[in-house]
């Protein structure tokens, strides 16, 4: 049968570079979000009462174990660019076992997953950040950023790396659904197909 | 037959994630509390806060698009298209609730390190519509996570599974 030709030699073909490229600058920017974020820690001393000449000083930090959806922040980019590695991995050692059929699925599926992962990371924490940032009147809520500006600084920073990550991600799901429909239409058709295969 | 069933399948849970969007939505704007707290009266509405806002417009967004996707015939070549949609709408779905249950979970506890004290003790009606508009912004994900791969499903060939 002639879909049975699959060239097997290595992995050159433009699909597999540019899926492994984006892989790469996904990677970097999710592991970049969480590093940033992980390490975002600030710590103040202010003056709150006098007593006498002698004045009394407090010392609070702002870490972002503080906030929930920071944490699920650093937690979630980590699984996202760990999901990544091993993709990259997989692709550059084991480039003839996506001959299968299943393993092109799944692989699809999981890109999916970790798209929606990061993308919900990155935007529980971009809403927080602006409550931080902005205050809300309504609810009595502080604004946050005006004492701690370099706190605020580094988490705009790594959120900024996370949505860089999201764009790409979705870019790394949207070809390996296209890898797959491609593996798929050259599977079903009876017909010799007379152009090269592209998915190896 | 098998491919009857599969396709009411789809329809079937397409619809179920249209009304899902949709009673989020209106579960979410119709949500609006006055209360009175000594001389001051604090009324809550579900647009004072920006994620919520944005929950609103994601979980519009996705109803609308469900209800068209329900008319699509089954042999169209969009369907092609809609795969790679279902994936951008899944993902604007879990954003808005990722972010919609982050600043509802600071409104419920507060925050103690920021000093952000807890209003859902004030409003606690808002709060319970607040909960179930959330709750049902989840039920429309699971359904559209397996939307999903169902879309998938529909356009690659079975063949390839069994290769």
């Amino acid at each position: 049968m002639a879909g049975g030709k699959i060239v097997v030699a290595g992995g050159t073909t433009k699909s597999w570079k540019v899926l492994l490229g984006l892989r790469i600058f996904a990677f970097m920017a999710t592991l970049a979000a969480a590093i940033v974020m992980s390490l975002n820690k600030e710590t103040k001393t202010l003056v709150v009462a006098t007593i006498g000449t002698l004045p009394i000083k407090a010392t609070i930090t702002a870490k972002f174990q503080h906030t929930p959806a920071f944490v699920f922040f650093v937690i979630a980019n980590v699984m996202v660019s760990f999901h990544n590695l091993l993709m990259i991995a997989l692709q550059i050692f084991i480039p003839k076992l996506e001959q299968k059929g299943l393993h092109l699925l799944s692989i699809a599926i999981l890109d999916m997953l970790n798209a929606t992962l990061v993308s919900a990371a990155a935007n529980a924490a971009v809403f927080v950040a602006e409550v931080g940032k902005n205050g809300n009147k309504h609810a009595k809520w502080n604004k946050v950023c005006d004492r701690f500006a370099t706190y605020c600084d580094h988490g705009a920073g790594a959120i900024i790396a996370a949505f860089a990550g999201v764009i790409l991600m979705l870019l790394v799901s949207a070809v390996s659904i296209s890898r797959l429909l491609f593996n798929s239409n050259k599977f079903s058709s009876t017909a010799p197909s007379a152009t090269a295969t592209d998915v190896p | 037959m098998v491919k009857l069933t599969q396709r009411l399948g789809g329809l079937v849970l397409r619809f179920a994630a249209f009304c899902a969007a949709l009673g989020a939505v209106i579960a979410m704007i119709t949500s609006r509390e006055r209360s009175s707290f000594f001389v001051l009266s604090l009324v809550a509405k579900y647009s004072d806060l920006a994620a919520f806002k944005y929950f609103v417009i994601a979980n519009a967004i996705v109803s609308v698009y469900s209800f068209l996707v329900l008319f699509l015939p089954k042999e169209s070549l969009l369907w092609k298209f809609v795969v790679v949609l279902d994936l951008m709408v899944t993902m604007l779905l879990t954003s808005s609730l990722s972010a919609a249950v982050a600043v509802a979970q600071v409104g419920k506890r507060g925050n103690a390190n920021a000093g952000w004290l807890p209003i859902c003790g004030q409003v606690p009606r808002f709060c319970d519509q607040i909960t179930g508009a959330l709750i049902a912004g989840l039920v429309a994900l699971v359904l559209y996570v397996f939307l999903l791969i169902f879309s998938i499903h529909h356009v690659v060939d079975p063949f390839l599974l069994r290769k």
